[in-house]
């Protein structure tokens, strides 16, 4: 008598499990996780080309394996020539120069330190804010010393210009002439992007020093959906930790944005960029994303 | 034969102790014998049979796949089942109601319930459209077959079907294929309405084999349409497929706790494609795939004891639903624009209905019903998630819920006078797109909407009033249900946000009112002057408002649909009004405009040949015999619905 309710509920409850597995094997199979590969000096880092001098033999490396335009975050390592050994405690200098027909410059660049958990990486970082071009090109050279003996080499650095624009140089309303490069996001995502900007003023054609306590307002849109807009962006401001800017960029589909910008300086005063509207379809600085 | 209707006495014998006022509405569509001398136009859309409800409105996009709304509200408030099995349409545009994926010759009725007294296949607000299988457990043994065909002038659609019934002692298969293809439709006054063709053709088995005092059953819907144009919108769809199956046993106990019991498995698959290839100016080219799967299962169990009539169903489903939207640049070297408009949501459902009726004397009885559920939601796309988080950025890619409900209705029989009370309430969770859209554009309001995870339930609390009285002559009654809708759920702008889709007025953000009001009111009279005459008239009225006192919208104004029918031996012969009044209570907040008034004129003759065992059904009519150019407040952007079309369809049975 009793017993058909509870083969009854026996029967749902085993389908409830059915269904739970079934719920539980479809979630795990979606999430993949494959990061656990061994610590290698040379991982995620590609060879882009050697510096060679009568010493040593110095390779430097970035993740894509090219530099280009824009901020190239570049890694270096010093080979001792006669004993094929790497040197783990020299001390380095860089210096990229654009050679232009009527003069030279230099642009923004850090300092290179050495790589921390690795034993023979050094790294820096380089704002290459123009491309080569046929007559004109870009040089490198690395000033290093080794157990205070000093040395020296310098080759040419292949800068082809970037199909989407990464990096810009304009002149503020303050008469400043100011570089601001695109570092972050890599690989963006339809998502709530973190974004990193570089923002650098000329000082003197050597000398491109870091801003301090700027704001880079933003504003991404796609001209091709009719200029369509994204929201909950974050404003870039300088961080206390690495000197560079950091907010928020929403992206809402796959496909190619443009970021529109505004610099704005410690007072609040615009320096540079409109804001989007209905007539103005667009900042006169941006950089582009496509993805 | 016997165990047949074993099976069939127990599922009556339930229904026929009780008083026989049953607020759901049965609208009988395929049953042989029956519905072929009821219906002026047998080959008619399951639609157009539809909405011959009073409860019944169909939204409309173009001339297929209108969306169904029961009591003025539409999918997210309504449960659609076939055979209680739950189907979700995988259109984020909502161009594919559940009701599109069946055919008339799949079916044999369907059951419509107000409310709460929908709640028995899950939890609903505004009441539930159950579509009964056509299965030949009624028809005389042996092997039978149907032949069907149509023709109607307007849109030059032809239909042509067949069926085959086969049935001996402990056995019984049914199959059948309909074809429907139609060009343009014309409005009044020889209007071309452009994107309304269609093309559809179905395909379904239903086989059954009884043993002792059980029963297996399996069954299969396959439709496909293709090449649909929706007028009304600004995409139409190059294919929507469907794939309906289940599998039920069934037993009627002899003796024992439980009078009937009935389990089902079911899986169905739904592939739907928009696309604008058709149209030649187009902002921006754009396709947007949608996929819906669902998995469920139920057990239905009905028992009597002493003056209670007991129910229960366990019921449960596991539903995906993902939706694609990619969109071409003019630019053939920039990349393509990809977004996911459904993040691949997975719903689990898992809930228990109970019901009883209890039965003071022959004339009054108290039903009590309620059920209880857990509700999940769990976005499983990666890319999905993280583009809502764009809005939520604190969103959990899953959200939990209970659902409950609880309804009461009295029921009390004086003379030839029917009275019922019945008050109740319900909980809804949100549908996929109220939680988890991303920029889909709805045509009607010119806004782009965005879900919102963070919904809770939508209530409602609802009140029904009924009365009938019913004579040899006479048949009258009217009903009055109010709902009032706590937390409701509909999309509000965001003056902040920029609108994705080119050209719309901006964004709106599912949001909750405090509380939404609606009233749904309608009168129904039969009256038979002798055997050959009857005359029919109905009427209804609805009323809906937000909590701040806006008009809803695809409220009702008052309608009306009144005829007169002449039947003798094996002809019959109707004539028919529809007409609505303004609609002066629109909805200008929410996109709505005013429709005017119209009335149309609807004519038919029907014809019965025999020869021996076989006949030929015969049915002719004039729809909108004026030609009237009309849209009502159910046509989508009031796109202008049928001018003056004629038909004509026939029926050979062996």
């Amino acid at each position: 008598m009793v017993l058909i309710p509870i083969t009854q509920i026996k029967f749902t409850m085993k389908l409830y499990k059915i269904f739970f597995l079934f719920a539980l094997a479809l979630i795990t199979s979606c999430s993949s996780d494959d990061d656990s590969t061994p610590v290698n000096e040379l991982d995620g880092i590609i060879k882009v080309k050697e510096f060679t001098n009568d010493t040593h033999i110095i390779e430097l490396y970035t993740s894509t394996g090219t530099t280009q335009q824009g901020y190239n975050e570049i890694s270096l390592r010093i080979k001792d020539k006669t004993t094929n050994n790497y040197i783990q405690n020299a001390t380095i200098e860089w210096m990229p120069m654009m050679h232009m027909t009527m003069m030279n410059h230099s642009c923004p660049y850090s300092t290179v330190e050495k790589e921390t958990d690795k034993e023979t990486l050094y790294k820096g970082y380089i704002v290459f804010q123009m491309p080569q071009n046929e007559s004109e090109y870009w040089d490198l050279k690395i000033d290093y010393s080794i157990n205070e003996t000093n040395y020296t080499v310098t080759d040419v650095i292949d800068v082809p210009a970037t199909e989407k624009r990464v990096v810009s140089s304009f002149m503020g309303t303050d008469n400043v002439r100011y570089i601001v490069a695109l570092i972050d996001p890599k690989n963006p995502k339809v998502a709530l992007n973190d974004m990193t900007v570089g923002v650098y003023k000329m000082e003197n054609m050597m000398n491109f020093p870091v801003v301090n306590n700027y704001t880079l307002k933003i504003d991404p849109r796609m001209p091709s959906m009719g200029n369509h807009g994204s929201p909950n962006n974050l404003d870039l401001t300088q961080s206390a930790s690495d000197e560079f800017y950091h907010g928020k960029v929403s992206l809402t589909m796959t496909g190619y944005w443009k970021i529109n910008l505004q610099l704005l300086n410690a007072s609040n005063e615009v320096l540079k960029g409109e804001v989007v509207t209905e007539t103005t379809e667009s900042s006169s600085i941006f950089f582009e994303i496509e993805f | 034969m016997l165990l047949i209707s074993t099976v069939s006495w127990t599922q009556e014998q339930v229904k026929d102790s009780i008083l026989p006022v049953n607020l759901s509405e049965v609208i009988l569509i395929g049953k042989p014998t029956q519905v072929h001398q009821k219906q002026a136009k047998p080959l008619a859309s399951l639609d157009e049979y539809l909405q011959q409800s009073g409860r019944i409105d169909m939204i409309k996009r173009g001339g297929y796949a209108w969306e169904p709304m029961i009591n003025n509200m539409a999918t997210e408030r309504t449960i659609v089942t076939i055979d209680g099995m739950r189907i979700f349409g995988a259109c984020t545009d909502k161009m594919d109601p559940v009701t599109s994926y069946v055919e008339i010759s799949n079916l044999s009725e369907a059951t419509i319930s107000s409310g709460q007294e929908g709640s028995c296949h899950g939890p609903t607000i505004g009441g539930s459209l159950d579509l009964k299988r056509l299965r030949s457990t009624y028809s005389e043994l042996g092997l039978s077959g149907s032949l069907s065909s149509g023709f109607e002038f307007n849109n030059k659609q032809r239909i042509i079907g067949g069926m085959v019934h086969y049935k001996d002692s402990s056995f019984y298969a049914d199959a059948n294929v309909t074809y429907r293809k139609a060009d343009n439709y014309k409005a009044g006054n020889s209007q071309e309405i452009k994107y309304s063709q269609f093309q559809k053709w179905n395909a379904s088995v239903i086989s059954g084999y009884q043993f002792q005092n059980k029963l297996i059953e399996g069954s299969v819907i396959f439709d496909e349409a293709n090449d649909v144009g929706y007028p009304a919108l600004p995409m139409d769809i190059s294919l929507a497929r469907a794939l309906i199956t289940s599998f039920k046993y069934e037993v009627a106990p002899k003796s024992g706790l439980l009078n009937h019991w009935e389990n089902k498995l079911y899986y169905n698959t739904i592939t739907h494609f928009m696309d604008d290839s058709k149209r030649p100016n187009v902002p921006i080219r754009m396709d947007m795939p949608g996929w819906s799967d669902t998995y469920g299962y139920y057990s239905k169990g009905k028992t009597k004891k002493d003056k209670h009539h007991l129910l229960f169903n366990v019921n449960g489903f596991y539903n995906r639903s993902i939706a694609e939207m990619t969109m071409y640049p003019s630019d053939p070297d920039e990349n393509a624009m990809f977004m996911y408009t459904w993040p691949d949501v997975r719903t689990l459902y898992n809930g228990i209905y109970l019901e009883d009726e209890i039965e003071f004397s022959c004339h009054n009885s108290l039903k009590i019903n309620g059920s209880f559920g857990f509700h999940q939601n769990k976005v499983a796309n990666e890319f999905g998630l993280e583009s809502l988080q764009i809005f939520y950025p604190e969103m959990a890619d899953q959200q939990n819920r209970f659902l409950k409900s609880i309804s009461l209705q009295y029921k009390h029989q004086v003379k030839d006078w029917f009275f019922s009370v019945c008050s109740g309430y319900g909980e809804r969770a949100p549908s996929v797109t109220e939680g988890y859209a991303f920029y889909i554009f709805n045509s009607f309001d010119l806004f782009d909407y965005i879900g919102n995870p963070n919904l809770s339930n939508e209530k409602s609390v609802e009140g029904n009033f009924d009365i009938r009285y019913k004579t040899e002559k006479i048949k009258t009654g009217i009903t009055f249900s109010a709902f009032y809708l706590p937390d409701y759920i509909i999309g509000i702008p965001d003056d902040n946000l920029i609108p994705m889709t080119i050209g719309a007025s901006g964004v709106k953000i599912y949001e909750q009112l405090s509380f939404a009001n609606l009233i749904h009111s309608s009168f129904q009279c039969d009256y038979r002057f002798n055997d050959y005459y009857s005359w029919n008239t109905k009427l209804q009225y609805s009323y809906g408002k937000d909590a701040e006192k806006r008009n809803l919208p695809f409220i009702s104004p008052l309608q009306y649909q009144s005829q007169i029918q002449y039947k003798k031996n094996r002809f019959q012969t109707e004539l028919n009004v529809i007409g609505n009044a303004t609609q002066t209570n629109y909805s200008p907040f929410y996109g709505e405009n005013r429709t005017p008034d119209y009335a149309i004129l609807n004519l038919s003759v029907g014809y019965t040949f025999k020869w021996y065992s076989q006949k030929l059904l015969v049915n002719a009519g004039v729809e909108n015999l004026f030609d009237t150019y009309y849209s009502t407040f159910t046509d989508w952007n009031n796109i202008p619905r049928m001018g003056r079309n004629i038909y004509i369809n026939l029926n050979f049975s062996l």
